[in-house]
């Protein structure tokens, strides 16, 4: 715990001159579709907040909410009639492949997880991202305004992961969600120790796996140190500066791998582990604490429900799916109430999840399922509350929240009007807005985006 | 601790009932009945020896039997899990506990993955608590065209509790397999070969694809009902199974079938079912560029008998999401009912033992808390073969564990 709270200062205390760097690296170029203020009446809101305002107006001007609530609201703008519908924040799904794993799902397109190595922080998801991938726009239509794309779980880490608005562009960059920070895939258990146990190198257990992963995060301690000490170097040189005579210091080597987990250690990169058994998220926890950083959300988490009350005092999110299990033994114990129960305790941050092209088009069918579950486990969940699951709480775990993942005042305007409440089978988004744009109609060829790979295929075919 | 005892007592009752219950009377539900007397309003269903003795209004409520009263929810026949490996798999990732794939890269038609059948899998409680009462048994092998063969089961936990007659698989399209010189024509030409082969014995020293079981196997379904499952997604790839089909007397059925809509006519017309995911809307590969939500409703339309399946073995009870959604995408709702029960039952020649409810039927039904088709909705009462099944399954024994909070014991000695 010492050294957490010791490590926890270096942020506060120096910049490192190669976290500098990866601040400009790749930048966003995103910029919002432009948009016409627009006013929705009538609608039942789901704030994502936990409130539920009935017959409740909502406004969105130069790609910001302005106004939520009921009460007095200009007239001179465009305005939609929502009477008999619901409007959500728009969704937010922290697992996804799309786009390293795009579809079609051919050989070329396999770009998910460098399985080279057990340890790659030095590869980004981004730099697989296959801007043309048409799940982007099945995503779309089921609501989707922001995801994580993510590396795959063959490696005990992964690499970077990245944040995105869901529209389509020429480059990731111009999809990229300005201002997000990075997450850092990792994973336990089966996927990794299989992977190279097979090939018979380490890790072929769990227990190598931990020492793996020691094994970086102590070269990542001495990484942040040996930049310390070169920053002391030049401070001093400043300070000395008539000392002519004394070399100029020599910066320590830059290393991809261990500028990402420097990134963790300091808090600035968010970390998102694959991990099923309960046993393990909490040896986790505890690697966690042995090197001073944070684990944001584990995704998967079958067995979360039986840790569900330290995940929330850990202030730890599980990412979740409402009933997937038996395909591996780490997911042999999956419960359809793990949602449920990882939301009961104070303070708990459940999350629900995709980890797929089909899952990711009906976040909210998932959440409706938990939602059931829940009720008859004698959780009774109301929608403003299960909303989080795929909205606020998931803006949390990318570090997004004070941006999107609400209904409020301020924040970007990504808002899905669904045709009926969300937490049905039959539900639909109707129209979707991101930062006030419309950028998904179902009502309006206009207003629904095809990838170049789609594009003229199956010509003569009639639709 | 309070929460527990009253979760104990209830399986305790459940169990109890399931034993006994011989005799049942369900009062006044939606009855869904998938045959000619379609939606039956505040109708009662009577269930005795097995069988469904009697469905009308107002029934007689005899003595000592047990009374369901659905207050007008809707009950239907027991749903379809699809095409599954339930009972032949246990852990997917742990191969000692599937059986459902031939190793061997070998022509085998004569592989019957119902010798290796366990009812004792946790899968089964899992499935049928949702409102699942049978399965389509898959076959497949790795390399071969031929898949091997399968049937339907009934999730009653008895050990042979087969029903219809074995089905054959065979894999066409883009997985062009190692022994099809990786070519669909050359797929065409060896699966030409088979047949010829299952006809007339090749001369000695001739190239042989098929072992004499093979040969055997595939002649039994040469002019004969058992139905041959094709496993294809293009459109053209299903055009050729429709004329391999006839040209060798085989009753097919399309699974799969992304692209079926684009040659809906043409199953409409040769009068082939077609069995398939009603979520499949992306272009997973080149065969499936036409995949759309709306598959299935513009089959039904075209007059094409559907069946769901893909949501695989563990996790088979979505396939009642599936069909939710392809109702929300065009499908009428009667026919995505239809597309869990009676048509499954049909195609694979079980309508006798499944898929409708009618009197003298073994009686395999579900009462729903609400439309058995929306995420909201669960199963209340299942039965199967006219008796009662536990509403409990290996999952609400490790919930029923885990909900009390702050357990003065170990958990593992909550043992629901």
């Amino acid at each position: 715990m010492r050294l957490k709270s010791i490590l926890s200062l270096l942020p506060l205390l120096f910049s490192l001159p190669a976290g500098t760097a990866l601040a400009e690296a790749y930048p966003s170029t995103y910029s919002p579709q432009p948009s016409t203020a627009t006013l929705i009446t009538h609608a039942t809101i789901l704030t994502g907040t936990g409130e539920r305002l009935d017959d409740a107006s909502l406004l969105m001007a130069d790609g910001k909410i302005t106004f939520v609530g009921k009460g007095d609201v200009p007239q001179d703008v465009t305005t939609i009639d929502a009477s008999g519908k619901w409007v959500t924040p728009g969704l937010i799904d922290v697992h996804s492949h799309l786009g390293v794993y795009a579809s079609p799902g051919v050989k070329a397109h396999s770009d998910g997880n460098e399985m080279t190595n057990p340890a790659t922080p030095n590869v980004w998801a981004e730099h697989s991202i296959w801007p043309q991938d048409p799940g982007f726009s099945r995503a779309l239509a089921g609501g989707i305004t922001s995801l994580q794309v993510l590396p795959g779980s063959g490696n005990l880490i992964g690499g970077r992961g990245v944040t995105l608005k869901n529209v389509y562009g020429n480059t990731y960059q111009s999809m990229k969600f300005p201002g997000a920070p990075y997450g850092m895939k990792m994973a336990c258990g089966e996927n990794p120790k299989r992977v190279y146990g097979d090939r018979k190198q380490m890790p072929s257990t769990r227990m190598g796996n931990m020492a793996t992963y020691r094994a970086q995060w102590i070269a990542a301690q001495r990484y942040i140190d040996d930049w310390t000490a070169y920053d002391k170097q030049v401070a001093n040189r400043k300070t000395n500066s008539g000392d002519d005579a004394k070399a100029e210091p020599k910066a320590p080597k830059r290393d991809l791998k261990l500028e990402t987990l420097a990134g963790v250690l300091k808090g600035e990169i968010l970390v998102h582990m694959h991990c099923y058994r309960a046993d393990e998220m909490m040896t986790i926890l505890d690697m966690a604490d042995e090197f001073g950083y944070k684990v944001t959300a584990f995704h998967h988490g079958v067995e979360a429900y039986k840790i569900a009350d330290k995940l929330a005092e850990n202030n730890v999110c599980g990412a979740l799916w409402a009933d997937w299990w038996g395909f591996k033994m780490e997911a042999y114990d999956g419960i359809q109430e793990n949602i449920a129960i990882v939301d009961r305790p104070e303070g708990s941050c459940a999350i629900v999840h995709s980890d797929s092209s089909e899952g990711i088009q009906r976040l909210n069918q998932e959440a409706a399922k938990a939602m059931t579950r829940g009720k008859l486990a004698g959780m009774d969940i109301p929608p403003e509350r299960a909303i989080r699951w795929l909205t606020s709480n998931a803006a949390k775990a990318l570090g997004i929240d004070d941006m999107t993942g609400s209904l409020a005042a301020g924040k970007m305007a990504d808002v899905v009007i669904w045709n009926s409440n969300p937490f049905s089978v039959y539900a639909q988004a109707g129209q979707v807005f991101i930062d006030g744009a419309l950028v998904y109609d179902r009502d309006n060829p206009d207003f629904q985006p095809v990838s170049d790979f789609e594009l003229g295929q199956l010509q003569g075919i009639s639709k | 601790m309070k929460a527990l005892k009253t979760l104990l007592i209830a399986s305790l009752t459940l169990f109890t009932l399931a034993a006994q219950a011989q005799t049942i009377m369900i009062r006044g539900a939606t009855v869904h009945t998938m045959g000619k007397a379609g939606t039956l309003e505040n109708t009662d269903v009577f269930i005795t020896a097995g069988k469904i003795q009697k469905v009308g209004q107002n029934l007689p409520v005899p003595q000592d039997v047990l009374v369901f009263n659905a207050d007008g929810k809707p009950l239907t026949p027991g749903f379809f899990a699809g095409i599954t490996a339930i009972g032949i798999t246990e852990v997917s990732a742990v191969q000692g506990t599937n059986d459902s794939s031939l190793g061997l890269q070998e022509m085998r038609p004569e592989f019957n993955v119902t010798l290796a059948y366990n009812p004792n899998t946790s899968l089964i409680p899992v499935t049928r608590m949702e409102g699942f009462t049978f399965t389509l048994l898959g076959a497949g092998s790795k390399g071969s065209l031929f898949g091997g063969q399968g049937r339907m089961v009934e999730f009653n936990g008895g050990y042979s509790s087969f029903i219809g007659s074995t089905v054959l698989f065979i894999n066409v399209g883009q997985d062009a397999s190692s022994l099809s010189g990786s070519s669909r024509a050359g797929q065409w030409m060896l699966l030409n070969q088979a047949m010829l082969e299952a006809d007339k014995l090749p001369a000695a020293g001739e190239t042989r694809l098929l072992t004499r079981a093979g040969r055997s196997t595939l002649s039994g379904y040469v002019k004969h009902p058992m139905k041959t499952i094709f496993n294809v997604d293009r459109a053209s790839d299903i055009l050729q199974v429709l004329r391999f089909a006839k040209s060798h007397g085989l009753s097919p059925v399309i699974s799969g079938g992304a692209e079926a809509w684009m040659v809906a006519k043409e199953l409409a017309d040769a009068n082939v079912p077609v069995v398939l995911n009603p979520l499949a809307n992306l272009p997973g590969n080149f065969d499936t560029l036409g995949s759309r939500l709306d598959n299935a409703a513009l089959l039904d339309a075209a007059g094409v008998t559907i069946a769901f399946s893909g949501a695989g073995s563990h996790n088979a009870r979505k396939q009642r999401q599936m069909a939710g959604n392809a109702v929300s995408y065009g499908l009428p709702h009667e026919a995505g009912i239809a597309a869990l029960t009676s048509n499954p039952a049909h195609i694979f020649g079980s309508a006798i033992d499944q898929g409708t409810i009618r009197r003298g039927k073994s009686a395999n039904l579900v009462l729903w808390s609400g439309d058995p088709l929306e995420v909201t909705s669960v199963a209340e009462r299942v039965i199967i073969n006219g008796k009662l099944i536990p509403m409990e399954s290996r999952q609400t024994k490790l919930r029923d564990r885990y909900l009390p909070q702050n357990p003065a014991m170990p958990r593992a000695y909550i043992k629901p």
